[in-house]
């Protein structure tokens, strides 16, 4: 059977060379880095090397990283510790398209008495920087919005973003876990405070993640017990996965272009053809402003996981937005926030691409997916008007700002 | 991933009798788009009263397909007292079993094969009815049938109803009323958590309602104040989406032709809806 992994914003598939790099730190090499001995000494010296070629890729300095279990970790840690270390302000500002990493922890504030401000998006995904500057006041603790969705892949202008927060005197945090190794990142050129990034969204392993921490930038720590991680994150290091981190790190860095190219050209492939051939077909999302792998379709009138199903037996893995596959009873918040109808919420399948997949691949999705749509459409009692036409233009469109 | 048995497999990958009569006897359809699934069904009978023929359409996942495509199988050669005698279960146990959390997809059978018997019986077209008072306003669930599947299925947590009918799955406002009913019924055999009970009093009454929850209130007003008056003049209304305070709706059979829908629509459906659910509402015919 067919195996077409078209599901990387989910996880991806570990790199061989980080599998080979992490092989010896499950057997041979496996010395706690705290040791006075040699035999822990040479880990400690692997684990320092990891943290460089994670900062090269960020472009930041090395103690400047704090190795967590992951994105969740990261993104946890570094709320809960600015707003503990700022008793006194109150605010928190984010956006309403969050991963639940954030959005659930922002919430849990706010039910202990923050004020939480979700900054709505428009229909192509997108956040409006006045309203930014609007919502900061002189109670607000931390600013944390994502760089890149991990829905639609759309990007928010983090550049932009976190000088303006700055401006105001506020922390900056950033759930980077879907757009580091799939854009060039600069933080010598991007003020953001904190940041976040997991190892397995860029063919690392799982259970590694990073947390970025600008330097002079204050961190209470969310797991205490031990000097590990500078003080700041204790328990004995992961080292197997450090060190296939760090050489994931360096492998992004190395295809950042092929990222860039060819994963997009068979994106953008794939896009075209699928909404040339299906009809009452859309992209969710900003096609001036996305990730080169990501696309986020709804093909209306059917529903998510049917079509999932369906396109696994033909050996082809995506997801979906739809409330089936979520596991609880709602639709992606996402695409609701972005106002795309409740008729297309439920049939939003994304398929994010990686540098692994071919364009044979690609060629047998598009020949393979809108039989299946047509085939779900046939049981479905809902359609398309007879003579609708093309599917009506929406005009993004602002919320309010919910407080 | 679900744990789908062989033959909820087989009936989602080859489903039975799909598509539809064009002279049913009955015709029962519940749930809705925006609700995430929704079935249609439609039988004939034979002389002797028996379903001769069941047909489906279904908008839904992979088990709902499934358990509208068993829910047929099940229902042809039998009379409408055999067939109404059907539970929720019958139609889970048919499949070989449903992940729990699917369980209500065999609800939605259920429903669906009373709506259609119902029509059969009174000509009335109502999709579900509303029949008690509604706990869960973001999936429009009523006490009744909570009730119902608690005791038909021996349920003992608000989870577990969840499950079965969906109530309590949105913003959960409702689990303390899920809980008390569950407490009611079972008794000592009930199974709640602390939390489900305060839940209640940190709700903020001033929050406006989610976009699931104005849905199903729009679909209620349009249910109890507006389709019944359209059905006595032969017509009938579906609602297309809820886009922001857009409510787009589309007009079927004798109303679609009517020359006076810009009048109906303006004058009554909005009206009703800004007094019902909220005065920014606007309403916008889709033409068929």
């Amino acid at each position: 059977m067919k195996n077409i992994y078209l599901d990387n914003n989910a996880t991806t598939r570990v790199a061989e060379e980080v599998v080979e790099e992490m092989l010896p730190y499950f057997s041979n090499l496996y010395g706690n880095a705290s040791s006075m001995h040699s035999f822990g000494g040479n880990i400690r010296h692997k684990i320092d090397y990891a943290r460089q070629q994670a900062a090269q890729l960020l472009n930041c300095g090395p103690e400047e990283l704090i190795f967590t279990s992951g994105g969740t970790e990261s993104d946890n840690t570094a709320i809960r510790s600015v707003l503990e270390l700022n008793p006194n302000k109150r605010h928190i500002v984010t956006t309403r398209v969050e991963h639940p990493a954030v959005r659930t922890m922002a919430r849990h504030f706010q039910r202990r008495g923050y004020r939480l401000t979700e900054l709505p998006v428009d229909a192509y995904g997108r956040i409006d920087l006045d309203q930014l500057e609007a919502a900061i006041s002189n109670d607000t603790a931390l600013v944390t919005i994502m760089h890149a969705n991990n829905e639609t892949g759309v990007i928010f202008p983090v550049d932009k973003i976190a000088p303006l927060v700055k401006s105001k005197g506020v922390l900056f945090h950033t759930d980077a876990v879907q757009a580091v190794g799939k854009m060039p990142y600069n933080l010598a050129d991007i003020p953001v405070d904190l940041l976040s990034l997991s190892g397995h969204k860029l063919h690392g392993p799982k259970g590694i993640g990073i947390l970025y921490v600008r330097r002079g930038t204050p961190l209470s720590p969310l797991i205490m017990g031990g000097h590990q991680e500078f003080s700041r994150r204790a328990g004995t290091e992961n080292t197997p996965g450090i060190v296939g981190l760090g050489k994931a790190c360096e492998l992004a860095q190395k295809n950042m272009e092929e990222e860039n190219g060819r994963v997009r050209q068979m994106r953008d492939w794939l896009e075209t053809h699928l909404l040339r051939v299906c009809p009452d077909a859309r992209v969710n999302g900003d096609r001036e402003s996305r990730l080169p792998n990501t696309t986020n379709i709804s093909f209306e009138y059917v529903e998510g996981e049917a079509i999932l199903l369906l396109l696994d037996q033909l050996g082809i893995a995506a997801s979906s937005g739809s409330a089936c596959t979520s596991g609880s009873l709602e639709p992606s918040h996402v695409l609701r926030a972005m106002g795309v109808p409740f008729t297309a919420v439920h049939g939003s399948i994304r398929f994010s691409l990686s540098r692994y997949n071919t364009i044979d691949e690609i060629e047998y999705v598009i020949r393979e997916t809108p039989g299946v749509i047509k085939r779900l459409r046939q049981i479905s009692m809902f359609s398309s008007p007879p003579d609708a036409g093309a599917p009506r233009e929406r005009k993004p469109r602002l919320d309010r700002i919910s407080g | 991933m679900w744990d789908y048995t062989e033959k909820v497999k087989d009936h989602f990958f080859n489903p039975r009798n799909v598509g539809v009569i064009e002279d049913p006897a009955g015709v029962g359809e519940v749930g809705s788009l925006a609700c995430g699934d929704a079935l249609k069904l439609m039988f004939k009978l034979d002389r002797g009263g028996r379903i001769s023929e069941a047909k489906f359409q279904t908008f839904g996942c992979g088990s709902a397909i499934a358990a509208a495509s068993a829910l047929t199988e099940m229902i042809i050669g039998k009379t409408l007292e055999e067939a109404e005698k059907i539970t929720n279960n019958d139609i889970a146990d048919y499949l070989g079993g449903l992940p729990e959390q699917k369980m209500h997809c065999s609800v939605m059978g259920r429903e669906a094969l009373e709506a259609a018997i119902e029509n059969y019986r009174t000509g009335r077209r109502t999709g579900r009815r509303l029949e008690g008072a509604v706990i869960c306003t973001c999936f429009g669930v009523t006490d009744q049938e909570i009730r119902r599947v608690i005791k038909e299925n021996d349920l003992r947590t608000v989870e577990q109803v969840t499950n079965y009918c969906k109530a309590g799955g949105g913003c959960q406002g409702c689990h303390p009323d899920i809980a008390a009913i569950i407490r009611e019924i079972q008794g000592d055999k009930a199974q709640i958590d602390g939390a489900e009970l305060t839940l209640k009093a940190s709700r903020d009454p001033n929050k406006p309602l989610t976009n699931l929850m104005r849905i199903q209130l729009i679909n209620r007003v349009l249910d109890q104040q507006i389709r019944p008056a359209l059905q006595a003049d032969g017509g009938d209304l579906e609602l297309i989406d809820v886009i922001g305070d857009r409510v787009v709706v589309s007009f079927r059979g004798m109303c679609a032709q009517c020359q006076a829908a810009e009048f109906t629509m303006a004058e009554v459906v909005q009206a009703r809806l800004r007094e019902f659910v909220s005065e920014e509402l606007v309403v916008e015919e889709q033409k068929p």
